[in-house]
Parts: structure tokens; C-alpha cells; sequence
């Protein structure tokens, strides 16, 4: 009984830390869960998500700003990385939704909205890997075949970069991984038209709406959103 | 003939929204940043020129940490005036601290088509015939290339759009799309085919350059080596923040004023170590995000505030500033375009920022319309006729008249009306029409502001371009295809 509450305290101090944005104490209880011997998959799925889960909602009716819901997602992921040697060595995997890879294409060094884009798929339980800015087409390649990627995401700001997704796409098909990866693309000069023209799977005009497509493309479009 | 250019000049209210002691705290605090967080500088050329000056390299990271005294140094060589050249030099525009100028917004990626009101993606006939409308305007006193030419090779758009702006106007051209030391190279020398050789180009740049910084604290190694080039031919260059406060600026302004001033001030000073002397300029379009999405918002109390706060920093330093206003957030010319381009506009003017940007973009300078065009021209008439502000002397008292008159008279018909009406401002997109003329028809500003947009269009014929000068800008372009080996594109109309 006692432990039982000690517990529900435990995940309640967990959900609040992501509330606050707190990746210290986060950090911190997640190593506390490991050692009173909670279930590391209970500690991310009843502990941690469930106040990832009210920041987005706070976020999305306009209560939480931006920075708040950034601080949350890094919280998050402090957590997770202390978590995650022990739900390895138990041979336990997290249920992702499916594997993004990620990156501003070659040339272009816009990263803002990228950034946004990947927090919040990340925040919304995909596993997502960031390339950073100025990525050579071959990268996302190589990145999708080693993680085993379901969606590969191109940014592009400039009318001069944005025939690189086109590129990446072409890429993709080259080295053997389309149609079965999919493409998402967005930034400022991209739209739905362009697209469709260059075979994306998905279009994103803001980050919710790339949110929405990833989930669809791998068929959890009815599945809670976290 | 070229036409007349109606810039605004000597404003007479006063705008003041930083101290002498604030101004000072912030370039003390610029300089601590400069010198002990330091600037990113992914240029090789850039990281020799500093450590060649006594500035702390880290060839890691690519990060310049340079005594606040150097850049001081460097900066004071900065010239405080120099006149932006034009093809027809009635249209030079000095930038002497007593002149406000705007130019049309840059690198839009689609357009409202004028025909169709459709919005499509933009290509080169919109640059040449944006500038054929600019070239026309008064108010416009300078180009920007204000959409991007999709339709022509990325290798050497910003070439493209050069030609079509020096094929339809005689006015100066600014460009922020010159972004590599190949096409700086190019751009110089074409620039040199219109003023007639280099040497009447450093005399006379018809051309200068934007680059643009990556904030926080970082500049860009293309657009580096690119003003090189320029400052090296003369051409003006500018290095522009878009520090956007609490996303890559600190959510206070002051702190944002900060960051942009460092990476702004230390692009400058390495110009001037490299090339002293060399005619630079500071240019900013500081905003705060939208807290809700991240979104760069272009409008906002922060934004007219960094309008005025900015010109106090450049006159500190001694060099012009490019003032990002105009530029609404807005979908449409509609009631936000209309609060955010005139608040803007109004604080960077009367503060004396010497070059005003943005006219005719909409959604954060991506959409091209020429209604907001027209609108902005206008927006910028009412600035300019409140900064002549209101003349006191014998003749405008009018104390002649107002005996003439007497009580319970009319002005109407007094030789003094006769004399100064004209110096009432007119509006020509205001509704002032009787609410039954309104309701009637039920039309309104833009659609006034469309039909001018193609009436000028239609009708408006610039002094053309020396057909010899137009083959050799051609050749210089397709030079730079062949070396790129890209198909060249089809010339505008
Ligand atoms: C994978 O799936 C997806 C799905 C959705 C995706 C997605 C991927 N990626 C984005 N999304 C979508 O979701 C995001 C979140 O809601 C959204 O992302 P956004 O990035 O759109 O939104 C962000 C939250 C906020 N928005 C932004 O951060 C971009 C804002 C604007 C003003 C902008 C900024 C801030 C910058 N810029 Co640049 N910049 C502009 C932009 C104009 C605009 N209003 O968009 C644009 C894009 N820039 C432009 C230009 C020209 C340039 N910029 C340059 C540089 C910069 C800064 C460094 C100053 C800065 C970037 C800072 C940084 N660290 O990222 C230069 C290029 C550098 C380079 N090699 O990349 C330079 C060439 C300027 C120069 N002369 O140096 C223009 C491009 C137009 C064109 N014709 O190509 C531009 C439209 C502005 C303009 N009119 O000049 C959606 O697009």
C-alpha cells in the first residue's frame, strides 16, 4: 500500500517535471524510478508522457507558449535517455510510432521551423533523428537505411534549395527505399502543388499539420495523440 | 526620361526611443559579446582576415572572438556618407542622414497575378515588370529584386534578376540575392558594364548588396565571401539581422538589439579590416515570434520599436541604415497590413532610417501583390507628408488672409488657399466617396489600387537600356551557365 503511493507520488513528480520544463529533476526522478525498481516503460508511459501529453494539449488551446512546450519535449528526453540502458537491457523496446529522419536540405540553413517540426513529432511519440542544417542528399539516405526510417522529412526556405527535395526523393528511389519510406516536405516556398509534383508522400504548412500527416502515413491517424 | 524621386527629407518630428546612455549600454554589452562569447564566421578567407588583425580564431568552431578596440577601429573607417548610384544619375540617392528612402520588399516566392488576381509561383517576367511599375513611382526611390525568377537557373538567378531590374529601370538596384563569391563576382562586373568600367563603378555604384546574418551570433560563409567581392569593386554591402526575440534573440528587445548588433557590427568591421574605407551599411528586420506557432511575425509594437531603436545604433556607428518596415504579416491587404506597414514605416522614418524595405510583400515577405504596392506608396505619402511636419513663418500664418476673410468668411476662394492647397495632402485610396456612392458600387481600395497597378503597367515606357550594355550583361550571365553547366533562360520582355 505504502509503496503504491510512493509510486503514485513518483509519477505524479514525473508528469509535473515535464509540465514545469524541468530536464534536471526529470532527469533526476527517472534515475529515482530505476532505483526504487519501477518499470521503466511504466515510468515513461504513466509518469512522463502524461504531462507531455497535457503541455501539448495546453499548447494547442493556446494556454502554453512555445517555449514551454520546446522545454517539455527536452525534459522528455532527458528522461527518456536515463531510462533507456535499462529498457534495453530488458529487452524492452518503446512503442514509437515509426522512425523520422530529419534535416534542412543541402544549401539551405533555415532551421527554426525544422526544429519546431521535429519536436513536435517527437513530442507527439515518433523517434526522430535530427541531421542538423545544409544536409547533402546522400545523408538522408544513409540515415533512413541505418535507423530503418519510416518517414525522411526535407526542409527547405529558399526557391533554390527546394529542388533538393526533389533530389532527396529521387535519392531515395535510387538506393532501393521508395516507395516503402516515406517523404514528407515543407517550408516557406513550399506548397501542396509542389508537393505533389515531386512525389512527396506529405505536405506540412506549419508543424501540427506535419504532425498529422506523419501519423496518417504510418496509419495511426486514430491513435491518442500524446 | 527618368522620373522624379519624392523621397522624405529632414523629418521634423523627432522619434526617440533609446537614451546617449542606453545607446552606449548596448553597443558595451555588443562588445562584451563580441569579445567573449564571440561570432561564427564559416569563411576561410573571413577567419584569416581576423587573425591576421590579432582576433581570437577557433578553427573548430569556426568562432571569432575579437578585442572590443578592433572592431571599434575598424568601424570608424566606415565612410558616413556615400550616394547609392542609379542608371540615370538625376536618381542617385545620398545617404547623407537627412534622406528616407524605400525600395520594394525582396525574394518573394509567389505572386498575385494582376491578370488573374491568382496566386502563383513567381518567375522572371514578374521581376522586370514589378520594377517597370517601380521605376514609375516616386515614392520608390530603389529596387530590391522583390520576387524570386523560379523559372531560371538557381546557378544564376540572382543574375537574371539583376538584368531585368537594369533592363526596366534607371533607378538603383539593391539585391539580397547574391549570396555566393561566383555570382558577387558576376553581379560586380555587370554592374560595372552599366556604370561604364570599374573605376566609374567605385565612383558611382549603381549597384550595393545585402547580406543577410544568422542569428544568434553567427554569420554566413557564401554571403561573407560575397561582400567581400563588393567591398573589394566599391558596391556598398550591408549585413541585415532578423534576430527574432525569444527564439533566436532573447525574449527581452534590449537583449535582441544586442545579438543582432554583434553579428551586424562584427560583418562590418571585418569588411573594413579587409578593405578600409569600404562604403557599408547596417540593415535589420528584428521581430519577436509568435509565441503560439514560432512564426516570424513582421508587424508588432516590438517591431515598430526595433524600427526606431536600430537607426540609433547605425548613427552611433556613423554608418546609413537599411530598415526592414513595410513587410506585413498579413494575408491580403486588409486592416493588419494596413496597421503594421504604416506603424512601421512611420517609427524607421522618423527616426531618419536612410533606406526603408518591404514595400509590396505580404505573409512575412513571401507573397508579391501589387495592390499593397500601391498601398504602401501610399502609406508612405502620409508618412512623408506628416514629417514635413507644420511650417511656422510669416506666409504660412496667414495673417494676410485671415484679415482679408475676416469673421464668418470663406478660404475657399482666397488667393492664399489658391497658393498652398496643393500642399494638403490628396488621397487616392482612401474612401472618402458619399456612403451611397460606396454602396452602390461596393468596391474599395485594392481593387482602385489593381486597376492603377495595370493602368502603369500598360502605359509607363522606361528610358531602355543601351542595347550594347543589355549583350553585354547577357554574355557575363551566360559566362556564368556555361561555367555552372546550366541551360540558360529565356530573356524577359
Ligand atoms: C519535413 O516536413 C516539413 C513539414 C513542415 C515544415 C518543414 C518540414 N519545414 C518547415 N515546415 C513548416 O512548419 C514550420 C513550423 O510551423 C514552418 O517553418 P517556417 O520556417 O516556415 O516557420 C518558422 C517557424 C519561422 N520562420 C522562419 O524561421 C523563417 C522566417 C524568414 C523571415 C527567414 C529567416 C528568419 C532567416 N533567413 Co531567410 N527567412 C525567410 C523567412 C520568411 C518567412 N516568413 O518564412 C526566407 C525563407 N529567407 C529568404 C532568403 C532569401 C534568405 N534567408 C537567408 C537567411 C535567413 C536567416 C539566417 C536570417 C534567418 C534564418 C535563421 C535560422 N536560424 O533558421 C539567406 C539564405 C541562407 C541559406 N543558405 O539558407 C537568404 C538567401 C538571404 C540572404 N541574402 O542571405 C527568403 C527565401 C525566398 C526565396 N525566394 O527563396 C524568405 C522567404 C524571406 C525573404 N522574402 O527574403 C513551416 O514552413
Amino acid at each position: 500500500m505504502t509503496t503504491e503511493m510512493t509510486s503514485e507520488a513518483l509519477f505524479e513528480a514525473m508528469r509535473r517535471s515535464i509540465i514545469d520544463g524541468d530536464d534536471e529533476r526529470a532527469a533526476e526522478l527517472a534515475g529515482e524510478a530505476l532505483r526504487a525498481g519501477v518499470d521503466p516503460l511504466r515510468a515513461i508511459d504513466d509518469g512522463f508522457v502524461i504531462g507531455l501529453r497535457e503541455v501539448g494539449d495546453r499548447f494547442s488551446r493556446g494556454d502554453m507558449f512555445l517555449p514551454e512546450m520546446m522545454l517539455a519535449a527536452k525534459a522528455m528526453k532527458r528522461a527518456v535517455a536515463v531510462l533507456e540502458p535499462e529498457l534495453d537491457r530488458r529487452a524492452m523496446k518503446r512503442q514509437v510510432l515509426g522512425r523520422v529522419v530529419i534535416g534542412s536540405v543541402k544549401g539551405d540553413i533555415h532551421e527554426i521551423g525544422k526544429n519546431l517540426v521535429a519536436t513536435m513529432l517527437a513530442a507527439a511519440g515518433f523517434e526522430v533523428h535530427d541531421l542538423g542544417v545544409d544536409v547533402p542528399f546522400d545523408r538522408f539516405v544513409e540515415k533512413a537505411r541505418e535507423v530503418d526510417a519510416d518517414i525522411v522529412g526535407v526542409s527547405a526556405l529558399l526557391t533554390t534549395t527546394m529542388t533538393g527535395q526533389r533530389t532527396v526523393i529521387e535519392t531515395l528511389a535510387a538506393g532501393g527505399l521508395r516507395p516503402r519510406v516515406k517523404v514528407i516536405v515543407g517550408g516557406a516556398p513550399v506548397t501542396r502543388e509542389w508537393a505533389e509534383e515531386i512525389g512527396a508522400d506529405g505536405y506540412g504548412e506549419d508543424a501540427a499539420q506535419a504532425v498529422t500527416v506523419a501519423r496518417r502515413l504510418v496509419g495511426a491517424a486514430d491513435a491518442a495523440v500524446v | 526620361m527618368a522620373r522624379t524621386i519624392d523621397p522624405i527629407v529632414d523629418p521634423r518630428i523627432e522619434v526617440r526611443v533609446l537614451s546617449d546612455d542606453e545607446v552606449q549600454r548596448i553597443h558595451a554589452a555588443t562588445l562584451e559579446v563580441i569579445e567573449s562569447v564571440g561570432v561564427r564566421f564559416p569563411s576561410p578567407r573571413a577567419l584569416e582576415i581576423w587573425q591576421a588583425h590579432g582576433a581570437t580564431v577557433d578553427r573548430e568552431t569556426l568562432v571569432v572572438r575579437a578585442p572590443g578596440a578592433l572592431v571599434e577601429e575598424a568601424l570608424a573607417r566606415a565612410p558616413h556618407e556615400y550616394a547609392l548610384a542609379a542608371r540615370d544619375p538625376s536618381q542617385d540617392l545620398p545617404l547623407d542622414g537627412r534622406h528616407v528612402y524605400a525600395a520594394t520588399d525582396g525574394c518573394g516566392v509567389e505572386v498575385l497575378d494582376l491578370v488573374t488576381g491568382e496566386r502563383r509561383r513567381s518567375r522572371l517576367q514578374d521581376v522586370a515588370e514589378i520594377a517597370r511599375v517601380g521605376d514609375y513611382l516616386d515614392e520608390i526611390a530603389f529596387h530590391w529584386v522583390a520576387v524570386s525568377a523560379q523559372d531560371t537557373p538557381a546557378e544564376s538567378r540572382g543574375l537574371h534578376e539583376l538584368a531585368a531590374i537594369w533592363a526596366n529601370s534607371t533607378k538603383h538596384a539593391q539585391t539580397e540575392s547574391i549570396v555566393t563569391e561566383r555570382e558577387a563576382r558576376a553581379a560586380v562586373e555587370m554592374a560595372a558594364a552599366i556604370a561604364g568600367g570599374r573605376e566609374a563603378l567605385r565612383r558611382r555604384p549603381v549597384l550595393s548588396l545585402m547580406e543577410c546574418t544568422i542569428s544568434p551570433l553567427a554569420q554566413e560563409g557564401g554571403a561573407l565571401d560575397a561582400a567581400l567581392v563588393a567591398a573589394e569593386a566599391g558596391v556598398p554591402v550591408g549585413f541585415m539581422t532578423m534576430a527574432s526575440a525569444a527564439f533566436t534573440g532573447p525574449a527581452t528587445p534590449a537583449g535582441t538589439l544586442v545579438v543582432g548588433n554583434a553579428e551586424v557590427i562584427s560583418a562590418l568591421a571585418l569588411v573594413e579590416l579587409a578593405q578600409p574605407g569600404a562604403p557599408v551599411y547596417y540593415a535589420a528586420a528584428q521581430t519577436a515570434i509568435d509565441l503560439r506557432s514560432g512564426a516570424y511575425t513582421g508587424g508588432g509594437p516590438e517591431d515598430f520599436l526595433f524600427g526606431a531603436a536600430t537607426n540609433a545604433l547605425a548613427d552611433f556607428y556613423g554608418v546609413p541604415l537599411s530598415m526592414g518596415s513595410f513587410a506585413t504579416g498579413a494575408k491580403e491587404p486588409d486592416w493588419q497590413a494596413g496597421i503594421e506597414n504604416g506603424l512601421s514605416t512611420f517609427m524607421a522614418a522618423a527616426v531618419r532610417s536612410d533606406m526603408l524595405l518591404g514595400v509590396g510583400l505580404l505573409h512575412g515577405s513571401r507573397i508579391w501583390s501589387y495592390e499593397q504596392m500601391l498601398l504602401d506608396c501610399e502609406i508612405y505619402g502620409i508618412v512623408r507628408a506628416m514629417l514635413r511636419g507644420i511650417a511656422v513663418d510669416d506666409e504660412a500664418l496667414a495673417l494676410e488672409a485671415i484679415r482679408r476673410v475676416g469673421p464668418g468668411g470663406e478660404y475657399l476662394t482666397d488667393p492664399h488657399t489658391v497658393r498652398h492647397m496643393r500642399e494638403l495632402w490628396q488621397s487616392r485610396f482612401f474612401d472618402r466617396r458619399p456612403y451611397g456612392a460606396w454602396e452602390e458600387k461596393r468596391d474599395r481600395a485594392r481593387d482602385w489600387a489593381r486597376a492603377r497597378a495595370r493602368e502603369i503597367l500598360a502605359t509607363h515606357e522606361p528610358d531602355p537600356l543601351d542595347p550594347v550594355v543589355a549583350a553585354e550583361l547577357a554574355a557575363i550571365i551566360a559566362a556564368v551557365e556555361r561555367e555552372a553547366g546550366v541551360a540558360g533562360a529565356a530573356a524577359p520582355t
